[in-house]
């Protein structure tokens, strides 16, 4: 194989057929154009002219150079080019053991790895090694087996959301095959320290091969929350230029379905490693949020799921007494304000007023009693999930709320009067808290000696106290109490919500336990100590590529583990429920940073992509041949012969074009540019054959007779169908009857009652000489009623000697057709039409008749086949012969009636007119 | 029986041409008339013409007596078109008519016919006598003669180029001749001197096709006549434009010159152009000839 750069040639011996293109040349140029032969009538006056020059016309030199060009590409296309050809490779021999990470971060390109891995096995195919497989996330003991086995199994090896833990490795080091070996590590490129013991293994063991993604890799950090705004933070490993990602918001939309909520571009400086960006959304749509996600990185590094963390609960504060001008710190909510302003959003107001905003939770402050209308209120919202929070106080300790009897709004009966310890005048010492029983949504807070309580609103012992308690003084005296009402709660702390009774509203623990209470949201990842004791259940777990996927089969992982063990199998990124909250657990934390692994010197590390070897051969034979057909046109238009191809080729080209052009669309169009071209005459299509024939054969007849007789000049007539043709287009419509047509659905009707509306007109012909008389029982006279019922049609009458239809442009008394009976009916003159002194006729309706209803059978008078010879015959002789031109005149009449409307009823003013002009 | 068939069926293909030419020409005549003659086509008799004193030799018939009873002199009402005229018409029916180089262009002798016969339903209507040179048809009136003419048209002859036929017309009747006249100018000029003796004038209406005129050929080629009797090949096609358009203006400048001489008179029409301006200027032409 010859090579030039990254060109090389299997046949390079071909290329000396270059050296003949000189000579073809030559040989070209000398031949002239075949000529061309044509006919010319003027052939006479061109005898005896000589042409000046003798010298023949040669080819044009650009002819020449397409055809070189076609046999060069033809010679250099046979001797086989071929582009960056595998021409060395790294040879070996033994097993060869192939690492894979297969962590989130190599999942952004795993297709590529896919490939590097396909090739590699490829190549220990040909060289028949044996070849392992290890996933660094997942270590399987495994062992040597032919190339083409593991290669059967490629598309089912996927990357784990997680990175290897420690714990894999060592698992990984301990599973290596006996023996010596070759291995090729797929790195995802992550700095770890783990590898260097599995990698120090692995030289003990032969050559060790590094591959990894040249690529940029990109995550997100978890969504942090700061002044209203979210704030997104992207990081990628090794700064590289300038570069703009665009980050997405996932969520459901309102209608429930998944969507992107708000899309924001970021974008990482030069030299930096970390973009960070605000992104600002409205509390109902951020609460939607399910995931953000970098767009087209396709790598659970490039996800982060937000929990409550963004949610901003809605607490409503209510205190039983006004605050009072500087009194701050005992106001009852000036603690829950400090503990919740950070995390919640908090509303104030009347009860009332509140309650319709919809509030999470509801904090009453030593509120005693409610009235009947808040107390059914706020009852309706607990039912439905609210959660209500009291405090107690002196208001609350002094009346007599759930005493007797448990109010609906309290979880237990209190004892009257409260009870105080540890004052000056009363025994004992402050109350401390006692641990906190493990069914208490506060099991796992540490309890300190810190919160005494003094005084306290004592629970009246009931048989549901117990299950009631979920915070308790050491005594045993229950501190909180919760009652579940419906899907809601109410909580009661028997203590204020200020520092009077107890200090529990300036520790710490209160903060937690609002937590806890899910009152508020904790604003960061809580930490191990915060969880711990809990169990939380999977809801939705990430795989490697970023993929939220149900997680119902998968353990619960208790609290402490979720806040700080590594991730692994065990422990799946994803969505992890609580008892009233839920918690995301993310591939990148808060604080990851993304390092880059530097390899060992002696490590041979490689890209993914080598440039893949392609022959160029059929691309430079296409062109070849793509320039002889252009020699080819060019050719014939040289040659003036192209003018009849045109076509063809056209035509050609319409063939190979898609035909994805919507046939309905533009049959309807072709319908309406023929139709609306030029006046039309139409007649509806009854659906039998030999009818629809006589009437186009008719209405042909009559188009004819019009262009020669007038200035009207109609196109061919057209057969309508009522149901799918628009109608607009035709000045009137034939309509012949027979007693079994379809009658046309309703929108068919509607759309004849606008045509009729609009100036059309329908020439009903019953075709049966009216042998019964209008409106009595023939056939077609009973299915002309049945069809014509549903169409505003006015009154008729038998047109009358004085209508315009005698006189638009012949004269006529009769309407003959093929029959001839006076029995025309059209619109009735209004009663009020007289006929006046000296006028020849009265002055009638001034529109277009719509309707004209006869059974003279007028298309058959009218049939002519194309020569113009009539099809039926009418009458006898001479007479039939009057008779059917007597038709044409009637038919000339009702066109030009329906043209003109009533000109010729004009005429009527002309004595007016002519008085007017002083004649 | 068996030839009675194929006869049958050409003399239907045959008559099937008819009726198409017939009806353009007669709708062409029929626009004709509308604008120029206005009521004349629907008039009920003879036209009146003028009145002029009573000559001697007039009959005492010939006397307008209702006009002559105003006055104390006699009139005669003398009307048009008393004296039915003979128009004889030629068109060429050679194979070089035969040529349209564009599909949506007539050839020259469906325009050639479609003219000469709208020019005879004009005259036939207005009640002249029209027929055919060389005593084929000779000139009748009525409105059977349009479909024998039209029938007569409808022959195509092989030859390629045709001579003028001036056999066979009537001293003092008017001419048409439709050709063109690219073949041998020598017969027409013996045709209308022949008919110049005779005293018939008339009009010689030159129909080419645009190409003809323009010439736009390039390179190699071979031209040759339709009947494929004459050719001529050339190298370069292009040089020979301005020889041949020299040769084609001479060729109409040689016509007009003859129709100078002989009192008839020439028109160049193109089958691009439109129809009802050629017939308008034949109307005109053979009118002025009156």
């Amino acid at each position: 194989m010859l090579t030039l750069g990254s060109l090389g040639f299997t046949a390079p011996w071909l290329l000396l057929g270059l050296l003949a293109l000189p000579i073809l040349w030559l040989i070209l140029r000398a031949v002239p154009p075949a000529p061309v032969r044509r006919l010319f009538p003027g052939v006479v006056l061109l005898l005896g002219l000589k042409d000046d020059e003798q010298v023949s016309d040669r080819t044009p030199w650009w002819l020449l150079l397409l055809r070189m060009l076609a046999v060069a590409a033809v010679i250099v296309g046979l001797a086989g080019p071929v582009l960056n050809p595998e021409t060395e490779d790294q040879a070996g021999s033994g097993p060869l053991l192939i690492v894979m990470d297969a962590s989130w971060a190599s999942a952004a390109d795993w297709t590529a790895r896919q490939d590097a891995l396909d090739a590699a096995l490829a190549q220990a195919t040909r060289e028949s090694r044996p070849v392992a497989l290890i996933r660094l996330t997942a270590p399987e003991q495994t062992a040597f087996q032919s190339a083409d086995t593991v290669r059967a199994r490629l598309g089912g090896i996927l990357p784990a959301a997680w990175e290897p833990t420690e714990a894999d490795m060592t698992r990984s080091t301990e599973i290596l095959p006996e023996g010596a070996f070759d291995t090729l590590w797929l790195s995802d490129g992550l700095a770890r320290e783990s590898r260097s013991e599995l990698l120090t293994a692995l030289k003990d063991r032969g050559e060790v091969r590094v591959v990894e993604s040249p690529r940029s890799l990109i995550a997100l950090h978890p969504a942090g929350f700061d002044a209203g705004n979210v704030v997104l933070t992207a990081q990628r490993l090794g700064a590289s230029g300038e570069r703009t990602i665009s980050i997405a918001a996932h969520g459901l939309d309102p209608a429930g379905r998944p969507a992107v909520l708000a899309r924001v571009p970021a974008t990482f400086a030069a030299d930096e490693t970390t973009a960070t960006v605000e992104l600002s959304l409205p509390s109902e749509l951020r609460a939607r949020v399910d995931r953000f996600e970098i767009e087209g990185q396709r790598s659970a590094g490039a996800v982060t799921l937000p929990d409550d963390s963004l949610r901003r609960r809605e607490v409503a504060l209510i205190a039983g007494r006004e605050n009072r001008e500087g009194l701050e710190l005992l106001s009852p909510l000036h603690y829950l304000t400090k503990a919740l302003a950070p995390t919640a959003d908090l509303l104030d107001g009347a009860l009332l007023d509140v309650l319709p905003a919809n509030p999470d939770v509801i904090v009453l402050a030593d509120v005693a009693t409610l009235s009947e209308a808040e107390e059914t209120a706020v009852l309706e919202w607990v039912d439905k999930g609210g959660m209500l929070l009291r405090f107690a106080g002196p208001r609350l300790a002094a009346s007599d709320v759930s005493r007797a009897a448990e109010d609906p709004l309290m979880p237990v009966r209190l004892r009257a009067g409260g009870r105080t310890v540890g004052g000056a005048m009363s025994w004992g010492e402050p109350k401390e808290l006692a641990d906190f029983p493990q069914d208490s949504p506060f099991f796992g807070l540490p309890v300190t000696g810190e919160v005494t309580v003094s005084a306290q609103v004592m629970a009246q012992p009931d048989p549901t106290l117990a299950d009631r308690v979920i915070a308790a003084l050491t005594d045993g005296t229950p501190l909180v109490t919760r009652k579940r009402i419906g899907a809601g709660q109410v909580v009661l702390v028997h203590v204020t919500a200020n520092a009077e009774w107890s200090s529990l509203p300036l520790s710490g623990l209160f903060v937690r336990m609002l937590e806890r209470l899910s009152v508020s949201s904790a604003s960061e990842s809580p930490d191990a100590e915060d969880l711990a004791g809990t169990i939380w259940q999977p809801v939705s777990v990430l795989d490697g590529f970023g993929k939220l996927e149900k997680a119902d089969n998968l353990p619960g992982v208790a609290g402490e583990d979720l806040a700080g063990a590594p991730l692994g199998s065990d422990l799946q990124p994803g969505l992890y429920k609580g008892e009233d909250r839920s918690l995301a657990r993310n591939v990148i934390g808060a604080d990851t940073q993304l390092a880059a692994m530097a390899w060992p010197a002696r490590i041979a590390v490689g890209g993914l992509v080598r440039p893949k070897e392609t022959p160029l051969a059929g691309y430079l034979l296409a062109l070849a041949t793509l320039l002889l057909v252009a020699d080819v046109i060019a050719s014939l238009a040289l040659s003036g012969r192209l003018r009849g191809a045109g076509p063809t080729v056209a035509g050609l080209a319409l063939m190979l074009m898609p035909q994805d052009a919507p046939a309905q669309s533009t049959s309807e169009e072709a319908f309406a540019i023929r139709a609306a071209s030029e006046v039309t005459l139409a007649h509806v299509l009854t659906g039998d054959t030999a009818l629809d024939d006589m009437a186009q054969a008719g209405l042909f007849g009559l188009s004819e007779t019009l262009f020669f007789r007038t200035s009207v000049e109609p196109a061919d007539p057209i057969g309508v169908n009522l149901e799918t043709d628009e109608l607009a287009f035709f000045p009137m419509l034939y309509w012949p009857i027979t007693p079994d047509q379809p009658t046309p659905s309703d929108e068919a009707y509607a759309k004849l009652n606008a045509y009729l509306r609009s100036g059309g007109m329908i020439l009903f012909d019953t075709r049966d000489a009216d042998v019964a008389r209008f409106g009595a029982s023939s056939p077609n006279g009973r299915k002309l009623q049945a069809l014509a019922a549903p169409l505003d049609i006015p009154p008729l009458e038998p047109v009358p000697a004085d209508h315009v239809l005698t006189r638009t442009f012949y004269l006529l008394q009769d309407f003959p057709g093929r029959y001839n009976i006076r029995d025309v009916w059209v619109e009735a003159a209004p009663p009020d039409a007289e006929l006046v002194e000296g006028m020849p006729f009265r002055n009638l309706n001034d529109n277009v008749t719509p309707v004209v209803i006869g059974g003279n059978d007028w298309a058959a008078a009218w049939a002519m086949d194309a020569r113009g010879a009539p099809l039926f015959p009418v009458g006898r002789g001479y007479a039939g012969e009057r008779q059917r031109e007597l038709s044409y005149r009637f038919g000339v009449n009702l066109v030009m009636h329906v043209l003109t409307g009533n000109y010729k009823s004009d005429q009527v003013h002309v004595p007016a007119l002519l008085d007017r002009l002083g004649q | 029986m068996s030839q009675v068939i194929p006869l049958r069926q050409s003399a239907e293909e045959e008559a099937s041409h008819l009726p198409p030419l017939l009806a353009r020409a007669e709708h062409l005549a029929g626009t004709v008339l509308l604008g120029e003659h206005g009521r004349r086509r629907a008039g009920l008799g003879d036209d009146f013409w003028q009145y002029r004193p009573v000559q001697a030799g007039d009959s005492l018939r010939m006397i307008d007596w209702r006009r002559s009873a105003r006055g104390d002199s006699q009139f005669v009402r003398e009307r048009e078109w008393q004296i039915a005229q003979s128009v004889m018409l030629w068109v060429d029916q050679g194979a070089s008519m035969r040529f349209q180089s564009d599909k949506n262009l007539p050839s020259k002798a469906d325009r050639a016919r479609l003219l000469t016969l709208a020019c005879a339903i004009m005259l036939l209507r207005g009640g002249e006598r029209v027929g055919l040179t060389g005593g084929h048809l000779p000139p009748r009136s009525g409105e059977v003669q349009i479909a024998r003419l039209a029938e007569a048209f409808s022959h195509d002859t092989d030859e390629d180029f045709a001579a003028p036929e001036a056999r066979g017309m009537l001293p003092h009747s008017r001419a048409v001749f439709a050709s063109d006249f690219l073949g041998n100018i020598d017969p027409i000029t013996h045709a209308l001197t022949k008919a110049a003796d005779r005293g018939v004038r008339g009009v010689l209406l030159q129909v080419l096709d645009p190409l003809e005129e323009s010439f736009p050929f390039k390179g190699r080629t071979i031209f040759e006549s339709v009947g494929h009797t004459v050719r001529h090949e050339t190298l370069k096609a292009a040089e020979l434009r301005d020889r041949y358009l020299e040769r084609l203006a001479r060729r109409k400048a040689e016509l007009s010159q003859l129709c100078r001489l002989t009192g008839w008179q020439f028109h160049t029409h193109h089958t691009s152009d439109s129809a009802q301006s050629a017939l308008l200027w034949m109307w005109r032409a053979i009118d002025g000839g009156r």
